[in-house]
């Protein structure tokens, strides 16, 4: 048997951290191949250093049999592997084309091009603007640049790191029809994704990594999306349990025709957006990133004030004139997006960060403006031990830990205050299976005592897990809430679309 | 009268060419993500050694030459520091403009009160005697001619070529510029040098044609104001050239009003480019769409690429 390529006894070492630890791994022309690991498994270490973008400490790479080494990404593209990143790597202020143009070797030849772009983008149902500029896109618009920008080098092996992650179902279907045709014009595609069921459904192969090592190398279609959980984790995944509970009680958080502008040429503007959380409640607002979900929780935690106090109703109260601190005091808490610079100070300790939300509504911490370090230290050692955040040192600075653990705290940080409504954007996002439910099953936990609990996501297996009601955000605009029984993914994803996209679509399928 | 508003505007030109000199050359290098405060030093460094150049070969030409190349091996400290290095670009940027103005009064002792070497001026019999435009259009010397076709290389450069498309997607997201396979340490070397050398440009154009002469202080905080012109450009080429002359018309104001006998401050009068300049600021500062959409994302960064 022929492998196009083959990664051999391959290890990389960052400082004493092994990320790969002797992986070999041989993928197949026409294959569609994933790879699947936790966080920090190493399977984007891996790929980068096929992509040229790191070099292996040791070990070798073959290309159709023959050993090669990859010095840059540029020589990875001479040797055809083209790479779509998780994180996307295209210039915002430029447009489509331009974007392409940097990938692509040779002349500068934009009419010829953008001539291309169009030819290849009709052919596998990618359809993209070259004139647009990148900041006016949807992610999913974005992925296409991406994909695009790698099938015009005519790629032997195409590299997808976690591509769906960020895009609607209907988005994601399509991208699978594309891999499967390329697949079977001969290309190999790498498929980095965390969603098992896709994983089954669209790849012929599976190597599974696990701190760095492969662990095991299988054909998914044989495998239930637990036993590859099984064999990613090394051992059971705890399931939340959400006891539904039907008696609800007051309105506890109110979002009333809540209006916020557009603070920037690539922000949203949130256009009456109307919900109400009840005591015992979690409801879960699902959109793709980008629809206004950054700006609903400026609006709601207070960093941006509202035109209106009215708009915003804690317990009954109107509140959108009041600062974050005074919502705190009221009983609300708040968990950010980003965990490192918003949600936490990456060079403070954790007992500090600690400080840095609760000074005001916990007082124990400040006395007379007075940091209380024995008060803060207590608070922070108490969340460590009760979500299980894994440190170093007793009191480490925050950049130290990693995500998973990270986020255990700030999450932890804010439900040890007992809030009477708690407002969390992302909970879970990058971090893995073990932790992602330590931090579900206390969202719910919390909810059940009689707090209400939003939570603005976009993984909507986590939505289905945890939520009793879901809104879908779209363009700065909020769905109403539906029973989480009343709706399938499908359904979220049309209203995640919205109408704009869907005349998008049907332009670009007359086309 | 029209003898009068001949040397008015000629003198504008002359105001207004160091300060688009300098403001052309830190618009690339800000393109290219990174902001050289030291455009004041290097200014200074290009007038002294333009001087001095041209005075002991008698060739202003040489003077010329000089005074780009002193720049830009200026520029080059800066890089080494900034983009080898990785220290702060403002802390950076600053010590060079006080390093510039320091080295370039010891090189310039001796030669102060010494009579320069003027860059001639062209003349083109015929059109250079046409009444008004003549003088105005084909009597200027030659770097006012190169100022503007710098000008227009510029953005035909950034905005019609794949290296132009370099810079600004260096400028735009380091990172992802990196991950394509670009050299983004290289690209901003390569800008950091050409800004250098027109800010060095710019100097030599103080000491060889504006006046004269070597004063030391003579660029005079011009070097800050074509700082402030970049962002009044919002970073196009051609809006610098009508920043550049506006500003270059507000400081001959300055000087035509006195000798007018208008009863206004001479002190105000002086300081009237600087308070310009921060009102313009000001105003385009304040909306912020305009200034978000054209400002070069990674401006100020540093950038270490993942090994």
């Amino acid at each position: 048997m022929d492998y196009l390529l083959e990664a051999l006894h391959v290890t990389k070492v960052f400082g004493t951290l092994k990320a790969n630890d002797g992986v070999t791994l041989k993928v197949k022309p026409g294959e569609i191949h994933a790879f699947l690991g936790e966080n920090g498994a190493g399977k984007s270490t891996l790929v980068k250093m096929i992509y040229g973008a790191l070099q292996p400490t040791s070990g070798e790479f073959r290309w159709m049999g023959k050993a090669v080494t990859i010095p840059s990404p540029a020589a990875a593209r001479k040797l055809g592997i083209g790479m779509v990143f998780q994180h996307f790597s295209l210039f915002e202020a430029l447009t489509v084309a331009e974007n392409i143009a940097l990938a692509m070797p040779g002349a500068f030849d934009m009419k010829k091009l953008s001539g291309r772009i169009a030819r290849v983008s009709r052919d596998y149902g990618l359809p993209l603007e070259p004139t647009a500029v990148v900041a006016d896109l949807s992610v999913g618009e974005r992925q296409r640049i991406e994909i695009v920008r790698c099938l015009l080098q005519e790629p032997k092996l195409l590299i997808m790191d976690e591509p769906t992650a960020v895009l609607t179902p209907q988005e994601a279907d399509q991208l699978f029809i594309t891999l499967a045709r390329l697949a079977s014009e001969g290309c190999a595609v790498i498929y980095i994704s965390h969603r098992l069921e896709e994983v089954k459904r669209l790849c012929h192969n599976a190597t599974i990594l696990r701190h760095g090592k492969v662990v095991a190398n299988v054909d998914p279609t044989r495998e239930t999306a637990a036993s590859l959980a099984k064999l990613m984790v090394g051992g059971d995944i705890h399931v939340v349990k959400s006891a539904r509970e039907d008696q609800r009680g007051a309105t506890r958080l109110k979002l009333d025709r809540l209006r916020l502008s557009a603070d920037g040429p690539f922000a949203v503007e949130l256009r009456n957006v109307s919900l109400d959380v009840k005591a015992g409640e979690v409801v879960a607002i699902a959109g793709v990133a980008g629809n206004g979900q950054s700006e609903l929780f400026d609006a709601v935690s207070g960093e941006r004030s509202l035109a209106q106090a009215a708009m915003l109703l804690i317990d009954g109260k109107p509140m959108g004139h009041d600062g974050v601190n005074a919502r705190r005091n009221a009983g609300a808490a708040f968990v950010p997006e980003e965990r490192l610079g918003h949600g936490a100070v990456p060079a403070f300790t954790l007992s500090q960060n600690v400080v840095l939300t609760r000074h005001s509504s916990d007082g124990a911490l400040v006395k007379s403006g007075m940091v209380s370090s024995g008060g803060a230290s207590g608070v922070s050692q108490r969340v460590i031990k009760d979500y299980d955040v894994r440190k170093g040192k007793p009191d480490p600075e925050a950049r130290s830990l990693s995500g998973g653990n990270l986020q255990k705290f700030v999450v932890g940080r804010e439900l040890d205050r007992r809030p009477g409504v708690l407002v969390i954007n992302q909970p879970t996002w990058g971090v893995d299976a073990g932790a992602s439910a330590t931090i579900r099953q206390a969202i719910v936990d919390l909810a059940r005592q009689g707090s209400a609990v939003l939570v603005i996501s976009q993984d909507l297996d986590e939505i289905f897990e945890i939520a009793d009601r879901i809104a879908v955000i779209s363009r700065g605009q909020l769905s109403e809430a539906y029973p989480a029984s009343d709706l399938t993914p499908e359904k979220i994803g049309l209203l995640m679309a919205g109408a704009h996209e869907r005349k998008e679509m049907a332009h670009a399928a007359r086309a | 009268m029209n003898d009068q508003l001949l040397s008015v505007i000629l003198t504008i030109i002359t105001a207004s060419t160091p300060l688009l000199l300098a403001a052309i050359g830190e618009l690339v290098v800000e393109r290219s993500g990174v902001l050289n405060l030291g455009v004041e030093g290097m200014m200074a460094v290009g007038a002294v050694s333009g001087f001095g150049a041209a005075l002991m070969t008698g060739n202003p030409y040489v003077g010329v030459f000089a005074a780009l190349a002193a720049g830009a091996v200026l520029s080059l400290l800066f890089g080494f520091l900034t983009l080898t290095m990785v220290s702060n670009q403002v802390a950076t940027g600053l010590a060079l403009t006080l390093l510039g103005l320091g080295a370039a009064g010891l090189m310039g002792e001796s030669f102060v009160g010494q009579p320069g070497i003027h860059l001639e001026r062209l003349h083109i019999p015929g059109l250079s005697e046409v009444p008004l435009i003549g003088p105005i259009l084909f009597g200027q010397d030659f770097l006012v001619y190169l100022s503007l076709i710098i000008v227009a290389a510029v953005s035909y450069v950034l905005f019609r070529t794949k290296a132009g498309l370099i810079i600004r997607a260096v400028g735009d997201s380091q990172q992802s510029a990196h991950a394509l396979g670009y050299s983004v340490v290289g690209v901003r070397y390569l800008c950091v040098m050409f800004g250098g050398a027109c800010s060095g440009l710019a100097g030599g154009y103080l000491s060889l044609a504006y006046t004269p002469q070597w004063v030391e202080n003579m660029t005079a905080g011009r070097g800050w104001i074509a700082l402030a012109l970049v962002v009044f450009s919002s970073w196009l080429p051609w809006r610098i050239v009508a920043g550049a002359y506006l500003f270059g018309t507000i400081t001959v104001m300055g000087f035509s009003l006195q000798a007018y006998g208008i009863g206004i401050p001479s002190q105000l009068l002086s300081a009237l480019p600087y308070i310009v300049t921060i009102l313009v600021l000001v105003v385009i500062s304040g909306n912020r769409a305009l200034m978000r959409a054209n400002t070069p994302a990674c401006l100020g960064q540093p950038f270490v690429p993942d090994r």
